[in-house]
């Protein structure tokens, strides 16, 4: 087997008792005190994620005489200095390479965040995109601390000078902490108020030693998948492939098809010609949970398969998501979702499944 | 004594009926319980046959029968509170079964046998 990657904080956290499992390439905490236990220190205290697997890519060049503005679904001309937004590496067909959110440091100096299993085939898809500027990998060295929580915000304060406050959300600034460089960003998975923070491996330490020293507990990506799925937010791999397109994915909102860039024909002509199958959103009718790649059967005729499921401890029932056929799925009434162990009941759900604060 | 089998069920013997249950290591690579299914009560079950599953928030695992025999008793409280697995799991029972065949305890590992066979995992 490969060997996996670990993060600058591996051996911290193995000191807080973390469970570890491989994670595209990652060797990353699935838990450290129980996925329930941290989901609720994220919902109602604070909690601290190391996400240092994520990918951190710089480009610098002129954004038009690149083309890179083709290259992804974001208009990143149009984005502001100091905003970052989320979007799509698309493939022709309309498929997603990856999900991804480009960060605009300077009209001329941008920072791509990627997912970590994608990382390679990202880097080679952009740099066959991009006609001039420099697109460098520096994944390897960036560590990434997600600080997210409603007490996200007090925590944080006292270590930089700036007012987080002003810090909108989507916004970001490039800033010092401990005197070491450190970008902050508005944003999370978790729908909760929090904050991202890109810094070196050995401020990484320093920073994860003050804020366990302050009582924030760690959560590992057990508590961040049941996190992310109760706010309905995509995860690559499972509800983005790259036979998904983002509006079969049911994130039309992210899409402008009226600028030009790599898969949007493919995506408007899907418009044009109607989806065969959407992702929708279900509630479990028990405390089980279905996982990823159950079978939804309606009137005993198999209409899709699940691609997200968790057990949400706020509402106490199996959430997930499921790519269904749309000329066969009726969402008003039940289905099932089976594999060898038998069949949960499910019915169609809005998002997101927890209100957001 | 509780004795083990490979597949983390634990059996506790009084009389002719084996207490059955889920090792604290089973319990604690699952994670949080969700949800338990349990055997019905009467049936017949056969040592190494899955008679159960159980669920977690991280994954959902079968119950192996650790012997064969009558099934006498479960442990409903569990089915509205599986996290009491969570506490203390060689201490909380599943289901009971009159034994068929009491040699097959004697396949069983000890507790000790049992720790040594987790280290190996």
């Amino acid at each position: 087997m490969e060997e996996l990657f670990k993060t600058p904080l591996y051996d911290k956290q193995q000191a807080l008792n973390a469970q570890n499992v491989g994670f595209c390439g990652w060797d990353m905490p699935i838990q450290y005190d129980g996925i329930i236990a941290e989901h609720g220190y994220c919902r109602n205290d604070v909690a601290l994620f190391d996400t240092s697997h994520m990918g951190e890519f710089f480009f610098k060049g002129d954004i038009e005489k690149s083309a890179i503005n083709s290259a992804v679904s974001i208009d990143i001309e149009a984005l502001p200095v100091g905003k970052c937004k989320y979007g799509f590496l698309l493939n022709d067909e309309g498929g997603v390479i990856d999900d991804l959110i480009v960060y605009k440091l300077k009209v001329d100096e941008l920072m791509i965040v990627v997912n970590a299993s994608r990382a390679a085939i990202d880097f080679k898809t952009l740099s066959s995109r991009i006609k001039v500027g420099t697109l460098d990998d520096r994944s390897l060295e960036f560590a990434k601390l997600d600080v997210q929580g409603p007490k996200s915000k007090f925590t944080l304060e006292k270590y930089f000078d700036i007012n987080l406050d002003e810090l909108k959300f989507f916004s970001f600034v490039q800033t010092k902490i401990f005197g070491q460089d450190c970008l902050i960003s508005r944003t999370g998975y978790t729908g909760e108020l929090g904050f991202e923070l890109y810094i070196n491996g050995d401020t990484a330490n320093k920073i994860w030693d003050a804020l366990i020293n302050d009582g924030v507990k760690p959560a590992g990506l057990g508590a961040r998948d049941a996190l992310r799925l109760e706010m309905g937010y995509s995860l690559y791999g499972n509800d983005l492939t790259e036979e998904i397109t983002p509006l079969e994915a049911n994130l039309g909102m992210f899409i402008n098809l009226k600028r030009d860039y790599v898969g949007r024909a493919a995506l408007s002509k899907q418009k044009e010609e109607g989806l065969n199958r959407i992702l929708i959103p279900f509630k479990t009718t028990s405390r089980r949970s279905a996982r990823k790649d159950f079978e939804v059967y309606q009137n005993d005729k198999k209409i899709g398969f699940v691609t997200s499921a968790a057990f949400s401890p706020i509402l106490n029932v199996g959430i997930g998501l499921a790519m269904v056929d749309t000329g066969e799925f009726n969402e008003e009434m039940p289905f099932e979702l089976k594999d060898k162990r038998g069949s949960i009941e499910a019915n169609k759900a809005t998002l997101p499944f927890i209100e957001k604060k | 004594m509780i004795k083990f089998n490979e597949e983390h069920e634990w059996v506790k013997v009084e009389d002719d009926t084996a207490i059955i249950g889920i090792s604290n290591y089973a319990i604690k690579q699952l994670g949080d319980i969700t949800f338990l299914e349990l055997p019905e009560i009467d049936s017949e079950i056969e040592e190494g046959e899955s008679v159960a599953f159980i669920e977690s928030v991280k994954a959902a695992s079968d119950i192996y029968a650790p012997v064969s025999g009558l099934v006498t008793e479960i442990n409903e409280d569990l089915l509205d509170t599986p996290e009491l697995l969570n506490k203390d799991a060689e201490n909380v029972w599943i289901f009971k079964v009159k034994l068929s065949d009491v040699a097959e305890l004697d396949s069983l590992l000890d507790g000790d046998s049992y720790a040594k066979y987790v280290n190996t995992l």
